[in-house]
């Protein structure tokens, strides 16, 4: 325990390691299939069916994840755990309430007689939606330290939308990957109008994070951080401009190239995060609990990390055995 | 109502709708595993209708096992901070550990089981179906092992009102959990046996005379026969473990008020806390004695015991764990009765399901959901039983819940009831619906290769 020096110290850091890695995969992976569920009132029927074979295999281990950083923050951050979901409650809730509503669609829409079928898929939509919008309101609230005033509420409300539209995107460029033909062709349509929407919410963030908190304004403007900072931004921008240019030649006739705009979401998604991890470092509830404030117990926390290291591997080896066995275009999903 | 009632009625509502789904996943993906075997080892198609019908039921129950379940995850935080902060050290882990060494095995390995029979070859869609049916099993046994914790705590100290583990092993195989893992089991077990054998018998009498209802209904009724009479024997022996670690819940579940021998058996009482006996009392002399300490003269605690001198009670209320555990017990009655005659009858004359007379078949079909009865009460006997405490002796539950306005919870309460209540109607809707649907004979969508043709698939990518 003590090999790295005092445990008290790299064991929270290491777990909030562990938090990141669980926020940021949840976000890439749910994003995508959340974001195909917002797509979905733009598809036509058969659509529809492809849309949902392309995320069927993969949305419950992607869910997984949310449960892991859940799980995470409570175990490694007992009062942070409480703090904040006790101050989201009622978005919490209705995130909860949308996940509910999407997962059971999943199955009810083919499972249920035909004629509720179109129920089902407003129910796998209307709860996509809420899961997507609670999601974006809640890092709105996080990022403005939890504290509820009128502007809060209204940045909130906009990162809301930002985040819905960020996992729309993100969810069409995974279209692009996975479908061919005039789906594909949509969903390169879709991909162009949301990314006016994502490269605003990440502006917005970029720009409102620094001017609400003197700290944060200080670890960015600072130097020499300022010019450590700025291969963020540059990389950033860079890949909107090449995820634009792509997105004009998608499809191409071979096909090559459809998976370069997920890639490159995946890629912006993770600046995105990491800029934010900075900011926000070390605290956990934003200016209040710092990570070593919050940490639980070294002996807990050790044996936790023990199994971590050896289960997390694993993990990540059959979620991408999984994704190998259901590579290529989607195909009618059926228990074949 | 207050917070803490509204919370404890929340998670009380979610807890029991998560729990009537693993119950059945629990159970139904080690018998898939078996039709799936015993297919390879028969060849006969009757095993592939049985796997191709159970298969839908099992998907359907996984999604809505997993988002109550994330429901609850939540709820630990956004209710009950007091809890994690409290005995976090203990939980947390256990709780982490079912998250990395269950639910990532069983929802990775669900998607290739459902989707990937043509995808991937026999064998590793056998053993996806053989991980997922392990990774219900470990993610209950992660649990019951935590909620058994919070039973019977063991292997911890209190540090400035905090508990810090001592003793991993003790923690792990506190006192309870043995009986009440295998209590759990079990019962899952025998709700899956029940549901297999119900709508089987449904689809029997509506004109379903295929050899794939024939079987899953013998094979339900079959594990209904053999598991009932395992489960009285281990509902005994937890019950007599609990006698030695918390005496005042088997108090409240005998009803039995003063601590002395030769204590009835009581079968039927409304218990009242006003006067502190039971109203219209009809018991068995002696039989409390004799099935607690094995001899009618045996000393049996009462609930007076658990009166602190300034009169606070430090017991359960009496009447919900006294009818839970009546229920419970009856449930579990008729369904000895209900199998065993069952069983007599197909292996008379050896004519199987033809054999069954009729009434018998009828009510097999409400016993199809005897296991979710059985399975709730018992829970609300062992989880009211352990009240006023959240962790027994350690922390109560009043000091644990979060200080959230009551509408907060309330509104969101009857939100969450009005969807449950939706979905669990839709839920069993669906369930006959696709009986209706395989016994008409038309297709459900899904078919099993023959061994060979799915290496033939993948050979051909």
């Amino acid at each position: 325990m003590d090999l790295f020096g005092d445990p008290a110290t790299w064991l929270p850091l290491a777990f909030a390691a562990l938090l990141g890695l669980s926020i940021l995969i949840y976000v890439v992976l749910d994003g995508f299939d959340l974001g195909v569920g917002v797509l979905f009132p733009f598809a036509d029927k058969d659509e529809k069916d492809r849309m949902i074979a392309s995320i069927g295999p993969f949305w419950d281990a992607n869910e997984t994840w949310l449960v892991l950083a859940i799980g995470i923050l409570l175990v490694a951050f007992p009062s942070a755990h409480g703090t904040i979901l006790t101050a989201l409650y009622l978005p919490v809730a209705v995130m909860l309430v949308g996940l509910i509503l999407r997962g059971v669609s999943f199955e009810f829409r083919v499972k249920a007689p035909s004629h509720h079928k179109k129920a089902w898929d407003w129910a796998f939509y209307i709860g996509s939606m809420m899961t997507s919008l609670s999601q974006g309101y809640m890092l709105g609230m996080y990022i403005m330290g939890l504290e509820v005033t009128a502007f809060t509420l209204a940045f909130s409300a906009v990162t809301a939308v930002f985040l819905t539209v960020a996992y729309s995107f993100i969810g069409a460029t995974w279209l692009i990957l996975k479908t061919e033909g005039a789906l594909q062709l949509k969903a390169v349509q879709w991909s162009k109008g949301g990314i006016w929407g994502v490269v605003l919410g990440m502006g917005a963030v970029s720009l409102a994070s620094p001017f609400v908190s003197p700290r944060i304004f200080d670890k960015w403007f600072s130097m020499p951080e300022f010019f450590l900072l700025l291969p963020l931004p540059l990389m950033s921008g860079a890949l909107i401009v090449l995820l634009w240019l792509a997105l004009r030649r998608l499809p191409t006739s071979d096909d090559s190239f459809a998976w370069f705009p997920f890639a490159a979401t995946i890629v912006l998604f993770v600046l995105g995060f990491f800029g934010m991890a900075y900011s926000f470092y070390p605290f956990i509830v934003p200016d209040q609990l710092t990570i070593y404030d919050a940490a639980s117990a070294p002996e807990s926390l050790f044996i936790i990390l023990i199994g971590t290291l050896f289960v997390l591997p694993m993990i990540m080896g059959y979620s991408a055995l999984a994704y190998a066995v259901f590579r290529g275009k989607a195909t009618t999903l059926s228990y074949d | 109502m207050d917070t803490l009632i509204l919370s404890r009625i929340q998670f009380g509502a979610n807890i029991s709708f998560h729990i009537l789904f693993p119950t059945i996943t629990i159970a139904l993906g080690w018998v898939l595993l078996f039709f799936k075997l015993r297919f390879a080892g028969t060849g006969d198609q009757k095993w592939v209708e049985a796997y191709r019908f159970w298969v839908k039921v099992f998907a359907l129950s996984f999604a809505m096992g997993v988002v109550s379940g994330i429901t609850m995850s939540f709820q630990f935080g956004t209710n009950w901070p007091g809890f994690m902060e409290s005995v976090g050290n203990i939980a947390g882990p256990l709780l982490a550990y079912e998250v990395m060494t269950a639910f990532f095995l069983e929802a990775v390995f669900l998607g290739i089981m459902l989707f990937g029979m043509s995808k991937v070859p026999s064998w590793l869609h056998t053993l996806s179906t053989f991980l997922v049916a392990f990774g219900t099993t470990m993610s209950a046994f992660w649990i019951l092992v935590l909620n058994s914790w919070m039973h019977t705590p063991a292997g911890f100290e209190m540090r400035d009102g905090v508990a810090f583990a001592t003793d991993w092993w003790a923690i792990i195989f506190n006192p309870s959990m043995p009986y009440r893992l295998v209590h759990m089991l079990l019962a899952s077990g025998l709700t899956v046996a029940f549901l297999l054998a119900g709508l089987s018998a449904f689809r029997w009498l509506i004109g379903d005379r295929s050899n794939g209802v024939r079987a899953t209904l013998k094979t339900g009724m079959t594990i209904g026969a053999v598991l009932i009479p395992l489960q009285i024997l281990a509902g005994d022996f937890h019950g007599l473990n609990a006698l030695e670690h918390q005496p005042q819940k088997v108090a409240a579940m005998e009803g039995n008020w003063e601590t002395g021998p030769n204590v009835p058996l009581v079968l039927f009482a409304i218990p009242n806390e006003e006067t502190r006996s039971n109203d219209f009392e009809i018991g068995i002399p002696n039989g409390a004695s004799l099935i607690l300490k094995h001899s009618i003269d045996g000393v049996v605690p009462g609930l007076n015991d658990f009166v602190a001198e300034d009169g606070t009670v430090l017991h359960p209320p009496v009447a919900p764990v006294f009818f839970s555990f009546r229920i419970m017990v009856a449930t579990g009655m008729a369904m000895l009765l209900l199998s065993w005659s069952a069983v007599f009858f197909m292996a008379r004359k050896k004519r199987g399901v033809e054999g069954l007379p009729k009434p018998l078949l009828w009510a097999m079909v409400p016993m199809a959901f005897s296991g979710w009865v059985a399975t709730l009460a018992g829970w609300y006997t062992t989880e009211i039983g352990r009240q006023p405490w959240l962790v027994q002796g350690v922390l109560t539950t009043e000091a644990a819940v979060a200080d959230v306005p009551a509408p907060l919870v309330a509104s969101t309460l009857i939100v969450y009831l009005a969807i449950y209540a939706a979905l669990l109607a839709a839920y069993i809707g669906v369930l006959f619906y696709l009986a209706r649907k395989a016994a008409k004979g038309e297709p459900l969508g899904t078919r099993i290769p023959a061994s060979g043709e799915a290496q033939v698939t993948v050979a051909a990518e």
